[in-house]
């Protein structure tokens, strides 16, 4: 960094213009305290000069009063925050630290490893470019290497440096250091990665942080800092079709009409076909407006205002995209859900899906599995509680537009909202769309019976399958109806099971309200495109098992 | 494809499509506009961000009866220019009361005249969200901030009620009372806010740029005499020094530095040179360790 305060010095301007050609890379590291992890970023700012000395003097004085170090600098106090926290000795939550250097600025999201993990890795990481995953030289590949790997994986990082930290205490073993990078290579085929980078390093020391260090002669690779600052990013998005979800319509008079948003993918200019997912209108982009003049061209990334040559009925939620590939539009989404919530997930319960940018309320119909992150074995489960991730089918209210989340980041993911606390619950990645009804819920054939004008319906234990939520669709035919309720079918309910009734109209109301009232049974009303739909369950009983704080990290 | 976006593309990007997505769910905006360089920044990125119309949103401040009063002529004047709605808060109680930094301290003052100040101004006009320029470099309490802050019926900030932000996917749902604080420029570091003034040729309050001025040492920060409440104690003069500040606030809380750097590059340079972090200057982050957070979780920004 030398050079750079002689640039500084000497000519201010020149150096004011050789930063406004930087770029931004964000990524996020992933390890725990005893991997180096804090000594790591802590090292990262100090060489880049991103620790003031005020805030130097103040951490000698943390250090020897909260430190963990025995009163020498604990860097893990440079990225601790919040007094209440750190008086528990405990981090909950996820730090973004700011670098540059010349070339590049950096947006750090530190994570630190608790029983909070999966939550709050997921959270730093699902705007990452880049993940280092820290490995202890001396211990190699580690379970909790295997659950960092899946979790980048599964939010959609493409490119992984593997630092394998701590060389200085094997004596910078190259065999080692190969072992390690070939375990780990065999490991993450699976995985889908881009490229992945293993480095050996000894963040405490020094070696290969920012320079190639003399003590691995035999490492020809980049140092960490020369591979952050180098790491191709750039472009990904804008090859992939035109996507922008309209976030706001811009009107200030008559003559003016600008859809605003942040083009999630591809490049457009002005005379660009584009068409609306929900009505699929068409129409030419016009205009790219900016307060900085006209585009001739915008970019993912951009946040941006067009002007189009048509009238076309285009509201907030709607999305443009390129006419020629389309996103989905469905309302039945197959997706990743991480939980992130204490209360486990409701199945058939209304929450609100957030997407890009439209709100629609909606439910997990199903629970198809979960992963258990450190094994990445599939177990067979009726719902999902706090950092557990499962794969689940969800219905919404409308049919909404995105993409695979594989293929867009940006359009591929949305959060559920709990509509009473309005707590953040969980993330959703989408796998794919059911075009039709979802398979995972279970419709079951119904014994009915027509005797005059009223309907028979008999829930027998054919009615209901399966754990977690059983359909009752009474949707095809209005008119009146009759239950027959059998034993089994109230020994379902009463494991926690929930059984979701869609029916014509609100005459049809009455008897399952009437069934509520005679088994002592809680139900939640909602009305949908097809008429209504009705949840019944009893109450006090949660479905699926019981869900602990702990995410099994030990950590 | 030869355009490739640069680190300041890409923040004014992100702080545009947050500042829009505020103005699209919640009902009652507000801007809350310090006067300093990040509310110059913020207020710019919203200008742009609803282009060719105005922003949809008053712009709100605090104001202690402290400011130095050039900040008071620079913020009249940019309301005008941007056509904007500017509606100026005092806690009248405490003005009634005598509320001042020399004689009741910094930090009952700053409780009394801004923080309650500003929790009066968000009831009286029941806003439910107030954009704040606050950026996660600033110190360290402020490096697990969300953009979006919520905030209970009393303004309370809780560590443990705030909601995980994924993506930028933001969850805006709040109950009738509560409200969101929203900080745009969050992952703007100081030299970004700089950069991009400079850049982009945005006002900004010439107390930042040196000039001589009258100044007392007082426990060794120069301390501007801005007007004639400003008692001098015993052994206090009135130098006349080249002087600037860094960051801008009550005047008798705001220390001055020495400086001849009279242009935007000269500051830049003197910021990249020095070797202290900006909110050095600022006294009320001395009072204790984990001051600002107190703070916070008062109401305080």
């Amino acid at each position: 960094m030398a050079h750079q305060s002689e640039l500084i010095e000497k000519d201010i301007l020149a150096y004011l213009k050789s930063h406004e050609e930087k770029s931004l890379l964000r990524f996020i590291t992933c390890g725990s305290v005893d991997d180096g992890k804090s000594t790591l970023i802590g090292r990262l700012l100090w060489d880049s000069k991103m620790v003031f000395e005020d805030q130097l003097a103040s951490l000698e004085a943390d250090s020897k009063k909260v430190g963990t170090q025995g009163g020498a600098i604990d860097y893990a106090l440079l990225l601790d925050g919040l007094q209440a926290e750190r008086e528990q000795g405990i981090t909950i939550d996820v730090a973004y630290r700011y670098f540059s250097t010349e070339r590049r600025k950096f947006i750090v999201a530190d994570t630190p490893g608790h029983e909070q993990y999966t939550r709050n890795m997921v959270t730093g990481a699902s705007t990452a470019q880049v993940a280092i995953i820290l490995v202890d030289a001396r211990k190699g590949l580690l379970t909790q290497t295997r659950r960092h790997s899946y979790l980048v994986s599964l939010v959609g990082i493409r490119h992984i440096v593997l630092a394998v930290n701590k060389m200085d205490l094997i004596d910078f073993d190259q065999q080692r250091f190969e072992a390690i990078r070939r375990d780990y290579e065999q490991f993450a085929a699976t995985l889908g990665f881009g490229d992945i980078t293993a480095i050996p390093l000894s963040a405490l020391g020094g070696d290969n942080m920012i320079e190639p260090s003399a003590n691995t002669p035999w490492y020809h690779g980049p140092a960490l800092m020369n591979y952050l600052e180098n790491v191709r990013i750039e472009g990904e998005d804008r090859e992939k079709p035109f996507r922008m979800p309209v976030q706001w319509v811009n009107r200030p008079h008559l003559d003016f009409r600008g859809f605003c948003g942040t083009i999630a993918s591809g490049v457009i200019r002005p005379g660009d076909e584009l068409l609306v997912a929900s009505s699929g209108r068409t129409s030419r982009v016009t205009r790219i407006v900016t307060m900085n003049g006209d585009l001739k061209e915008a970019v993912a990334g951009q946040s941006v205002t067009l002007t189009l040559a048509d009238e076309v009925d285009i509201s907030r939620g709607d999305m443009l995209s390129a006419i020629d590939a389309p996103p989905i539009h469905s309302r039945h989404p197959e997706a990743h859900l991480v939980w992130l919530h204490d209360e486990p997930l409701q199945p058939g319960q209304i929450y609100l899906v957030k997407t890009a940018t439209a709100v629609t309320p909606g439910r997990v119909t199903a629970v198809q599995y979960a992963v258990d992150v450190n094994t990445l074995e599939q177990k067979k489960v009726s719902t999902l509680g706090l950092n557990e991730i499962g794969v689940a089918s969800l219905e919404l209210d409308r049919p909404i537009s995105f993409d695979p989340y594989r293929q867009n980041r940006q359009t591929g993911s949305f959060i559920l909202i709990d509509r009473f606390t309005n707590a953040t619950v969980a993330a959703g990645m989408v796998i794919t769309a059911a075009p039709l009804e979802p398979q995972g819920a279970q419709t079951q054939r119904l014994c009915t019976e027509l005797s005059g004008a009223i309907r028979r319906v008999s829930l027998s234990e054919a009615a209901v399958s399966g754990t977690g939520v059983s359909v009752v669709d009474l949707s095809g035919e209005g008119g009146g109806i009759e239950f027959d309720v059998s034993a089994s079918f109230l020994d379902y309910l009463g494991k926690g099971n929930r059984v979701l009734f869609r029916l014509r109209g609100l005459d049809q109301l009455e008897a399952v309200a009437l069934i509520a009232y005679e088994h002592t049974l809680s139900f939640e009303f909602d009305r949908t495109a097809e008429g209504v739909s009705i949840l019944i369950f009893k109450r006090g009983i949660r479905s699926g098992k019981r869900v602990s704080d702990d995410d099994g990290t030990g950590i | 494809m030869s355009l490739n976006l640069t680190h300041l593309q890409q923040l004014e990007a992100e702080s545009i499509h947050i500042i829009r997505e505020v103005v699209a769910e919640f009902g009652n905006p507000v801007m809350l506009y310090s006067i300093g360089k990040d509310s110059a920044v913020m207020l710019h990125l919203a200008r742009k961000a609803f282009y060719p119309a105005p922003p949809p949103f008053p712009l709100l401040h605090v104001d202690t009866t402290w400011k130095f009063r050039e900040m008071i002529e620079f913020r009249d004047k940019m309301a005008a220019e941007c056509g904007l709605d500017l509606i100026v808060h005092v806690n009248e109680e405490g003005v009634r009361q005598g509320i001042s930094p020399f004689t009741h301290g910094s930090s009952l003052y700053t409780d009394i005249m801004k923080t309650e100040g500003l929790k009066q101004a968000l009831d009286r006009y029941k806003f439910d969200a107030a954009f704040g320029g606050a950026r996660r470099d600033e110190e360290k309490s402020r490096a697990k901030e969300r953009i979006f802050s919520f905030r209970s019926a009393n303004h309370r900030w809780d560590p443990k009620i705030q909601r995980p932000e994924l993506w930028n996917l933001y969850n805006t749902r709040i109950k009738p009372g509560e409200s969101i604080r929203v900080f745009p420029i969050s992952n703007w570091t100081e030299l970004d806010v700089w950069q991009y003034i400079h850049l982009e040729n945005i006002p900004i309050v010439p107390l930042y740029y040196a000039a001589v001025r009258p100044v007392v040492e007082r426990d060794g920060m120069l301390i501007m005499v801005d007007d004639d409440r400003l008692e001098l104690k015993p052994g206090e003069t009135v130098q006349y020094k080249s002087v600037r500040f860094r960051t801008l606030g009550c005047y008798p809380l705001t220390a001055a530095v020495e400086s001849k750097a009279t242009t935007l590059p000269q500051i830049i340079q003197e910021m990249l040179l020095t070797r202290t972090s900006e909110r050095q200057g600022r006294l009320i982050d001395h009072d204790s360790a984990g001051s600002m957070e107190k703070k916070k979780q008062e109401g305080y920004f």
